[in-house]
């Protein structure tokens, strides 16, 4: 058997110690996704630090509205948080559309972020892959891609990330707060996952060591709607095929005031929609507008052989969800 | 004996329910003799090839691994009649997830530690995964699962179509399933002075003894088989499975009882799948939809080592008349593991694409989907000419059109339109063969007034020990809590599979043969020894009699669909299923079997695919994860899906007068769920499953 250091942190400077920045040491919160991974012998930590006793589970409420959300606040607990419900609603169902109510129960704010990738060859040791195994290939490039990547993918991976809180926290313009060995920091949510490149192993901007302390949700305008709808091969329990949180502010004659999209399933990170979101700021949201605004945002595209419905899923799933947050 | 009346019929709860819900009933994996080990399989990581060698040096270093076995370590044994159990014999890697060692350990933990650990050395060869319909490889069998011959031919059914004036040409395909029952397989085996024990989970554990017992050169009462409680199967554990044969085998390497439960991954390359099958359906009708001519086409795949063949074009032989038909299937043998049984294999895919056809000649026609069926229902059955027992598939119709609120249907497709989402309903038929093997059974009166009755009956989870208690109690006419049953091990009298929707028949009728005797015997209140009275059966010869008629269970499933035409997504919203099985022994348990049989088949009409990887081989989806059952949010809440029957008695049955309601729930909803998409949208959805993206094609045109 594997055997491994468990450490259980009673705060986040003990954290930090025992975790000393090094290969081998994990995080543990929830575990919903890490025990699974090393029970497949995918992930192999000689040290694991729990953090579940640091006090980083509350949401506060600071003074200019914005929601502080502990790092180890539940999904469950968060898509049941009143003010998350009514000025997030677009928080709430991602988080509602995820997993089940026995993993929400377990899964934090903070863990769900940092889940790896579901792909099935990074799952399957006997596989090529190079986010498991640097310089070992892709499989999936040339294998079973149905799930993968449209967009930002590169040689060396094309694997999504598949978190619906994310989409739905990038849309919000929500910052990750996290401490680590060079102090704290501040980062968007919508910068937070890495795009591959040549380093499809580092899935976030996280240095070794670092620790999400807590998401900033800032306060919608007043007037805002948002909404995350998610299409999967089920109607539970499945990770989606292309998701899309959306927040919107009219100005009295209907135009746009602000208007953010973001999409999952078609990255490897939350995909800002900015191209898009950019052509119609100011507009009038019409069917034709919103169409050639999504088209534009996704002619960036770069299908793989079996994957190519997602670029015009994506854009009728927006153009569906900007318009309904258009009415009443 | 007591007057009472009988409780055959009515829902009385299952006898283990008590025991199920509150974790005292065992299951293989949980029998735990002393110094039990645990195993773990290395399954194959080529597509094809060979083993050139095993370096267990790391994992056998590791705390608690005990062995390693392999191919070049363990005794010989007899090869077995199915080539899926001659694991660990040879270093012929047939496909992926072949398993070609197992780690044997103190501990679950450094079992599947080793199982890392272990090298495994190959030599591949090219591999072919993909069944494709011109493939060089494919050809005509002599016979398809079942002991169907492979082709059937009345009239000139080519001739018939290329004059009908109406005129259906369709190809349909379904794709790989598996069969993933809660339960994984799993077997503890110990073996103590010569005797093998083995808690296996199965569907019948007198094959598994027997083929065991070949395995393993050993007679047959030195070994003993349990399934006293079994967590689904679903054909999967139909005959003896790889698990078995390696938890005896490392329980006689090792000397100590061996627990090996197949992890989830490996279960879909190791117990059989439900093949693929690609399918063409042509039939001819006049203008006023009278079938002129049928044919039916399969073609499917199987593995280099097992000639298994999806017997799909079999139901087209019995559904409808016609002067003209030609049923044919075809296979490829292909770089995979060995396809097998999984619930109503043939009639599944088969009346998928059958009942598809029948709609799309509905549409041609004119006809109302019901009225055309109607209009085909033959007397006799088609192929055979033989007259049924019973048929009442008319009936099934009529009626479940009724329940269903058929006849308020418009007929045209594609206008009922609420925002991006259309819905429609649509109908198919079912139908499924009546089987029943030999059996024997004792049935003893005790000296207290109780009764036991013993048969090696399996209960996977249908109810099948609660029904025994029934049938038991209505011969001997006694209350069914003064029945004891005893079934699920093979030093009980033995008995057939729980399979081919044949075990309450063949399991019922030599119980209730027993206890017909018993009770005769008992008729004059003779005085009873202590060890009680006891009347055995045996149903060999009455079975094997056979039957004039061609008998068949039959059903209408109709379904409404809400399909959004923005995302492709479909979701059904209502579902009923109105059957013609024979007597229907317990109203509870069989309703649970009829829903769960439509559950799956909501499944494999909309969420249900496994991919076989054309790079690497193997199937891409192997877990729960990514394999996807439906879930509770896919199934609508009864009684927006609900299941009926109509009281039908065939005497020309058995003496229990059931025909099998196991699998037959399944057979026609993929079908009616497609057909509803299509009068929902006015397009046709010709591939499983309906997903998203090929909902969204189909509706493009682009299929």
């Amino acid at each position: 058997m594997r055997t491994f250091t468990y450490v259980r942190a009673a705060d986040a400077a003990e954290a930090a110690r025992a975790h000393g920045g090094r290969d081998g040491s994990r995080y543990l919160a929830g575990g919903t996704n890490l025990v699974d991974l090393m029970k497949q012998g995918v992930e192999t930590p000689d040290t694991l630090v729990d953090i579940t006793r640091l006090p980083l589970d509350t949401v506060a409420e600071e003074a200019d509205g914005a929601l502080r959300i502990g790092a180890l606040v539940r999904n469950s607990d968060l898509a049941a948080h009143p003010a998350v419900r009514v000025r997030h609603p677009a928080v709430s169902e991602a988080l509602l559309a995820g997993a089940s109510g026995q993993l929400r129960n377990a899964a934090t704010t903070g863990g769900n972020l940092l889940q790896r990738t579901r792909c099935v060859y990074f799952q399957d040791l006997s596989m090529p892959c190079n986010k498991r195994e640097p310089g070992t290939g892709c499989a999936a490039r040339e294998g079973v891609h149905r799930d993968h990547a449209v967009l930002g993918h590169s040689p060396a991976c094309v694997a999504t990330h598949p978190s619906d809180l994310a989409v739905a926290l990038a849309a919000a313009d929500a910052e990750v707060q996290t401490t680590g060995p060079a102090g704290e920091r501040v980062i968007p949510v919508a910068e937070f996952h890495r795009l591959p490149g040549e380093l499809p192993e580092r899935d976030t901007v996280l240095e070794p060591g670092e620790i999400i302390t807590a998401v900033r949700l800032p306060a919608p305008l007043d007037g805002t709607r948002s909404t995350y709808r998610k299409v999967r091969d089920r109607a539970s329990y499945a990770f989606a095929l292309v998701s899309v949180a959306a927040q919107l502010t009219q100005r009295g004659d209907g135009a746009a005031e602000q208007v953010r999209i973001a999409f999952g399933g078609l990255a490897p990170r939350p995909w800002r929609a900015r191209r898009a979101e950019t052509e119609l700021t100011g507009q009038a949201l019409t069917e034709e507008r919103v169409t050639a605004a999504l088209d534009a945002e996704l002619a960036a595209a770069e299908p793989l052989r079996d994957n190519v419905f997602k670029i015009g899923l994506a854009r009728d799933l927006a153009r569906t969800v900007l318009l309904g947050l258009t009415r009443p | 004996m007591t007057d009472t009346t009988s409780e055959l019929g009515t829902g009385v709860p299952r006898r283990e329910g008590r025991d199920k819900v509150t974790g005292a009933a065992r299951y293989a994996a949980e029998f735990a003799p002393p110094g039990r080990l645990y195993a773990w399989p290395v399954p194959a990581i080529v597509a094809a090839g060979s083993v050139r060698s095993v370096d267990a040096a790391a994992a056998l270093a590791l705390p608690g691994v005990v062995d390693v076995l392999t191919a070049r370590n363990t005794a010989p044994r007899a090869p077995a009649d199915d080539p899926t159990l001659n694991v660990l014999q040879d270093d012929d890697v047939p496909h992926r997830g072949w398993f070609v060692a197992l780690v044997v350990a103190e501990t679950l933990e450094a079992a599947r530690a080793g199982a890392q650990a272990v090298r495994v050395h190959y030599d591949t060869r090219p591999h072919d995964v993909t069944l494709t319909r011109d493939h060089r490889e494919r050809y005509v069998p002599e016979e398809a699962n079942g002991g169907h011959p492979a082709v059937r031919e009345r009239g000139d059914a080519p001739g018939a179509f290329d004059a009908a004036p109406i005129r259906v040409d369709a190809a349909y395909d379904v794709p790989p399933l598996h069969n993933h029952p809660m339960e994984p397989h799993a077997a503890t085996a110990s073996w103590e002075d010569g005797h093998l024990t083995v808690h296996d989970s199965s569907q019948g554990s007198t094959a598994v003894r027997a083929a065991l017992a070949q395995i393993f050169g050993l007679a047959e009462d030195r070994i003993t088989v349990t399934s006293a409680h079994v967590g689904g199967g679903f054909g999967s554990k139909g005959t003896p499975r790889p698990h078995v044969v390696l938890a005896a085998l490392a329980a006689r390497h090792t000397g100590r009882p061996v627990t090996l439960a197949l992890p989830r991954r490996d279960l879909p390359a190791a117990v059989g799948h439900r093949a693929p099958t690609l399918h063409r359906v042509r039939l001819g009708a006049d203008p006023d939809g009278i079938l002129l001519s049928v044919e039916h086409t399969a073609l499917t795949h199987t593995s280099r080592i097992k000639e298994f063949v999806e017997q799909a074009a079999v139901p087209a032989r019995v559904m409808y008349g016609s002067p003209h038909s030609s049923t044919v299937h075809e296979v490829v043998p292909l770089d995979v593991a060995s396809p097998s049984w999984m619930r109503a294999p043939g009639e599944a895919p088969g009346m998928y694409a059958l009942e598809s056809a029948m709609d799309e000649l509905a549409e041609r026609t004119g006809l109302d989907p019901v009225e055309l069926r109607v209009l085909n229902d033959p007397a006799d059955e088609p192929d055979s000419g033989r007259p049924f027992s019973s048929r009442h598939l008319v009936e099934c119709l009529r009626e479940g059109a009724r329940r269903f609120g058929w006849e308020e249907r418009d007929p045209r497709p594609g206008v009922r339109r609420d925002g991006p989402r259309l819905t429609g309903t649509g109908v198919a038929a079912a139908t499924y063969p009546v089987l029943v093997s030999p059996c024997r059974a004792t049935a003893t009166a005790l000296p207290g007034g109780d009764y036991l009755v013993r048969v090696n009956a399996t209960d996977i989870g249908t109810g099948a020990r609660t029904v025994l208690g029934q049938i038991a109690a209505d011969a001997l006419g006694a209350p069914g809590d003064r029945v004891r049953v005893e079934i699920g091990d093979s030093d009980l009298p033995p008995a057939p599979l729980a399979g081919g929707s044949s075990g309450t028949a063949s399991w019922g009728w030599a119980v209730h043969e027993a206890c017909a005797t018993l009770a005769g015997r008992l008729a004059g209140d003779p005085e009873l020894p202590p060890e009680g009275l006891t009347a055995e059966a045996d149903t060999a010869e009455a079975v094997e009699a056979g039957s004039p008629y061609a008998r068949h269970a039959f059903g209408a499933h109709f379904a409404e669909v809400s399909v959004d035409t923005d995302t492709g997504e479909v979701r059904v919203v209502r579902a009923y299923g109105h059957f013609a099985a024979g007597r229907i022994l317990n109203a509870r348990t069989a309703r649970s079997q009829f829903l769960g049989g439509m559950v799956m088949g909501i499944g494999m009409a909309l969420t249900e695919q496994s991919t076989l990887d054309p790079a690497f081989g193997g199937f891409a989806e192997r877990d729960l994860a990514a394999y996807h059952v439906p879930v509770s949010a896919d199934i609508p809440a009864p009684p927006a899906i609900e299941a009926g029957w109509l009281d039908e008695a065939d005497p020309h049955l058995n003496p229990v007068g059931g025909k099998g309601i196991g699998e037959i729930g399944i057979v026609g909803m993929a079908a009616a769920v497609g057909n509803a998409a299509h009068h929902a949208t006015g397009v046709r959805f010709r591939s499983l499953p309906l997903t998203p993206d090929k909902v969204r094609a189909a509706l493009a045109g682009v299929v």
